[in-house]
């Protein structure tokens, strides 16, 4: 097949745009009615402040579109403007390709929501009713305690069962190695969220002592879940950041990114969703409706906004 | 002695593991000696791939557009113009069926733009009520087959409906209308092509078996960059993954036709075309159905990979109740999802069946009977929408759609048979377990891992050279040094012990019962339709339970991949028994020989080449699941692509982990295949 030249090209495409404008008019200082696309992706919380922000968009008069999409692949979707924005970017688990996606051009960081979150390793807090390793939740109690936490193929030693390597790469093998460790404990990486949760019920079940990767606010917050306090985050502790990698993990943001052409294509909305801010509590309530109260996730959304217009009006006027 | 080698193949593989084991003892393990590992000289590709992706798709020949939503003209670049225009296509054909079944505004926007679809909200497309829908869909299978087809199209409409589902099961069914047929004709056209010319086969046997092969993960990164995110990236992912069987169905039916029919077919003035379509396809039909069955097979397992990449419906559905461990709910989803398959699969083959009816002089109501009672249906059904608008005042329209989630459910039964699972058989699993791993799986995996490279290089192509000759070890050899030449040799190693494992499982179970089975019509037929169920149910919904009972280890991995792989073992063993002639049963059982020893010495050895295949299938099915065992939680290659999706150069990454992927099994499908064309061959089959 023979191309067409890009210069018979460029005149067609041209032409198109010409009675293109003719049609569409005048130059529009309003927004777009082109769809806001939101991504859906696979935990309550996230599920309904996406059919919240779109309620709001579209109290706003503008059009909204919910596409599922994996959680760490969206980013780039946003990038190339098929996704509009993404309004739960947690540091530690998305930051990686949020910052890659920046890096390449095509997304902006529209902000930050008040609630901070922490994502560290914890235990179920009847780990530490039954006392299966006194002194948590401080860390050094991990020091004497690894037999209650060993598996079949852990080799002897206890288990951290952290979240896919996609998360934080080698953050837990490298911190059990500078907190001296690394004899009593090893780093098994799960496959995704939902083992994390069968580890937890399982676990609990069975009796068994359990640690694992977890992030709060989250729908195990109700079922009690302590998260292990290390020595304290400080700006590089980290073996990537050239630190010596003995610290925690700091108190994370909860950022919201979009596509760089938003703020033009729908000034007013683009400017709503800058303000637009939840703190963690509100979080916590938009996912205790489905979590708790086993609402459907878009009825869900339509009780949080109608409950709490004082909260989200000011921020679309 | 030389002699005695060249005769006995047995004693070439003795010799062959002798020399294997030797080197494994021999090598010593350090890392600049290139008998243990070879350097990674390959490192670059991954980024190579990517760079030249991202210059493609956004550097390459721009050219200026006019966007009108921000006033401004922008360099694009011509290829991501033309992948979008496909996308908006397809998009628009999903769009299209899902407003027919659900109504929305989208079809109409596309004409006449969101400005004018903002302004005039009375423009929306009313959906059909699920009652007509159901009422059509019966229709059909009664005019395809009967009352019996129609009585199970039905059913399975109102289950659905009446379970909640309607919504989503009606948006994955408006995509995968659009995703089988296109695979169908796709892999019909590529099938004939290759039928026609040899190189076009010798190219196309290769790639299919990549396609096959290479896990979907690895494609989904590269399909979001092209084609954008949304439904139609999911259509396109699983257009990807479904035709390659239709393509090898095609091709070896057409090769079935006897040269007898074709050249009558030529005597009574064929033109080519009317050949092929009116001697050669319906000829080769029943191998071509069965790559029909395939594709909505396929079509139907990529549901919940496809919503990754944005594909709404069932699939984003079970995610997310899988997400917080909702089994009850999840089983329910999956189990429409094999309704959906399961209908669609029987109404395509109830109407490639069908005979052309040739009356003449109907009336006009015996020619259109059938839409005349879809018409009644239709008015029936709005008749009752409006009606069930004055009874269901206050909620939902129940009569109209019924809406998600707020259908009867059976979640708390599911989920109460679960935990009694749980508390019946977890302490003597758990036993059984450790036991597993610490005396069969950890030994296993560090056996293999000890394994200097010179020696599975010795191993794999000294097979390949038994079995095939210089060519095929040449072809092994090649697969191999492609992977030794990445960074990964070790994951992939790891990679090949687990399916090691699991082919040994499956083949055995399948083996076993699919013999079983094959004694009996009835119970050959019975186990087929077990192997459907499997194939489409999506696998997700049982990684949980498995995950319950045996943890995050790599017994769970296991099983996942035993329980999808075993379906082509099992298959292909039922259909080979099943085709040895049954003269030759009786001829054998004249000789004096007992049950046992017919199947030994007869049927065994007869449809061994069937079998061979099926073992094949069972490598590459086993493959294609190392990605679900990642999301249990795996350090071999399926991690690392699964990881892929948010690295820098996860379009490069994912693309080279997924052809190691493939090259493990297309090095084995090498040596499989020569060997049962071989054996083909040796008894008179080919």
């Amino acid at each position: 097949m023979k191309l067409r030249t890009p210069k018979t090209l460029r005149s067609l495409v041209v032409a198109g745009c010409v009675s293109l404008m003719s049609i569409t008019g005048a130059a529009k200082a309003a927004d777009s009615t082109a769809p806001i696309v939101i991504p859906i992706h696979n935990w309550s919380s996230q599920i309904v402040m996406a059919y919240v922000i779109g309620g709001m968009f579209e109290k706003m008069g503008s059009n909204v579109e919910y596409v599922p999409a994996d959680a760490q692949a969206v980013y780039e979707s946003i990038r190339n403007g098929d996704v509009t924005i993404s309004h739960e970017v947690w540091q530690s688990t998305f930051g990686k390709s949020f910052y890659n996606a920046m890096a390449k051009g095509g997304v902006i960081d529209a902000g930050t929501h008040s609630a901070t979150t922490l994502e560290e390793m914890g235990v179920p807090t009847w780990v530490i009713e039954k006392n299966l390793c006194p002194g948590l939740p401080n860390w050094e109690a991990l020091k004497d305690c690894h037999e209650n936490f060993t598996t079949a193929d852990s080799g002897g030693k206890g288990r951290w069962l952290e979240g896919p390597q996609s998360w934080h790469g080698d953050l837990m093998p490298e911190r059990l190695e500078a907190l001296g460790l690394a004899d009593k404990w090893t780093v098994k990486f799960a496959g995704g969220a939902d083992a994390l949760w069968t580890e937890l019920a399982s676990a609990k079940k069975e009796g068994r002592g359990t640690i694992v990767f977890n992030w709060t606010p989250n729908f195990t917050d109700a079922d009690g879940f302590t998260f292990i306090e290390f020595p304290e985050y400080t700006e590089g502790c980290r073996i990537a950041d050239g630190g010596d990698g003995k610290c925690g993990s700091p108190k994370g943001w909860l950022k919201k990114a979009a596509n760089y052409k938003f703020p033009k294509t729908h000034p007013a909305a683009y400017t709503a969703f800058t303000k637009l801010d939840f703190s963690t509590t509100q979080i916590g309530q938009m996912a205790a409706l489905v979590d708790t109260d086993k609402m459907d996730h878009k009825d869900a959304a339509a009780k949080w906004l109608a409950d709490n217009e004082d909260v989200w009006m000011p921020w679309i006027k | 002695m030389i002699e005695a080698l060249q005769n006995r193949k047995y004693l070439q593989f003795f010799l062959l593991v002798a020399v294997f084991l030797l080197l494994c003892l021999l090598v010593p393990q350090s890392e600049g000696n290139w008998l243990w590992r070879l350097p990674p000289l390959l490192s670059q590709l991954p980024i190579i791939i990517n760079n030249s992706v991202d210059y493609m798709m956004f550097e390459w020949w721009p050219i200026e557009v006019y966007d009108p939503d921000i006033e401004e003209y922008e360099q694009k670049p011509l290829l991501r113009e033309i992948t979008r225009g496909i996308s908006g296509v397809v998009l628009f054909l999903i769009e299209l069926v899902r407003e027919i079944l659900l109504g929305g505004v989208k079809t109409i926007v596309t004409f006449s733009g969101w400005d004018w679809a903002t302004e005039n909200q009375w423009a929306r497309w009313p959906a059909l009520p699920w009652t007509v829908v159901a009422g059509g869909a019966a229709i059909l299978g009664y005019a395809l087959s009967g009352i019996g087809l129609a009585v199970f199209v039905g059913a399975a409409c109102v289950y659905i409906a009446i379970f909640g589902q309607w919504e989503p099961s009606m948006q994955t069914l408006s995509f995968v209308l659009i995703a089988a047929p296109v695979a169908i004709l796709l892999g019909l056209a590529l099938g004939v092509w290759g039928y026609k010319s040899k190189r076009v086969e010798a190219v196309l046997n290769p790639l299919l078996n990549v396609a096959q092969i290479v896990p979907h993960f690895s494609y989904l990164i590269p399909v979001m960059v092209f084609f954008g995110i949304g439904d139609h990236a999911g259509a396109i992912a699983t257009i990807i993954f479904a035709t390659p069987p239709m393509v090898r169905l095609t091709i070896l039916g057409l090769k079935k036709v006897p040269p007898e029919v074709a050249e009558a077919g030529l005597m009574s003035g064929c033109s080519d075309w009317q050949l092929l379509r009116q001697v050669l396809i319906p000829t080769a039909r029943r191998d071509i159905l069965i790559g029909v069955n395939q594709v909505i097979m396929q079509c139907l397992a990529m549901v919940v990979i496809a919503s990754l990449i944005g594909a709404k419906g069932l699939g984003n559905d079970l995610l997310i109740a899988l997400n917080r461990l909702r089994i009850g709910l999840a089983l329910e989803i999956g189990i429409c999802i094999v309704l959906i398959a399961i209908v669609l699969d029987r109404l395509s083959l109830a109407w490639a069946n069908k005979q052309t009816d040739y009356f003449a002089d109907q009336s006009f109501r015996e020619r259109h009977k059938y839409s005349l009672w879809f018409l009644i249906v239709f008015v029936a059904g709005v008749v009752l929408a409006w009606l069930g608008s004055f009874i269901f005042r206050e909620g939902f329209n129940y009569l109209y759609l019924i809406p998600h989630n707020k259908g009867i459910t059976t979640a708390a039964f599911w989920q109460a048979g679960v935990d009694w699972i749980w508390d019946t058989f977890f302490y003597s699993l758990k036993g059984f377990n450790e036991w597993l791993i610490v005396e069969v799986l950890i030994p296993v995996k560090n056996a293999y891992l000890a394994m200097p490279v010179v020696a599975t290089f010795t191993l794999a192509m000294g097979a390949g050279f038994i079995v095939g000759g210089i060519r095929s070890a040449l072809i092994v050899g090649f697969f191999l040094l492609f992977i030794a030449l990445t960074e990964w040799w070790d994951r992939a190693l790891i990679t090949s012990y687990l399916v090691t494992m699991a082919v040994l499982i499956s083949g055995f179970i399948g083996i076993v019962v699919g013999t079983l089975c094959a004694q009996h019509a009835a119970s050959s037929r019975f186990i087929l339709t077990v192997c459907d169920t499997f194939q489409t149910f999506p696998s997700f919904i049982y990684l949980i339970p498995v995950m319950m009972l045996f943890g995050v280890t790599d017994t769970s991995v296991l099983i996942a991949i035993v329980v999808y792989s075993t379906i082509p073992a099992t298959r292909y063993t039922v259909e080979g028994l099943r085709s040895v002639p049954e003269a030759l049963h009786d001829a054998a059982s004249m000789s004096g020989v007992n049950r046992l020893q017919r199947w030994l010495s007869v049927e065994l050895p007869l449809s061994f080449p069937h079998m061979a295949l099926g073992i094949n299938q069972t490598v590459v099915f086993a493959l294609s699941m190392v990605i679900i065992g990642a999301m249990i939680g795996t350090d071999d290659l399926g991690q690392l692509i699964l990881k892929s999706l948010s690295d820098k150069a996860g379009v490069g990454n994912g693309l080279v982990l997924g052809f190691c992927v493939a090259f493990i099994g297309l090095a084995i499908d090498q040596i499989l295949r020569t060997w049962a064309n071989q054996r083909k061959q040796a008894l008179g089959m080919e």
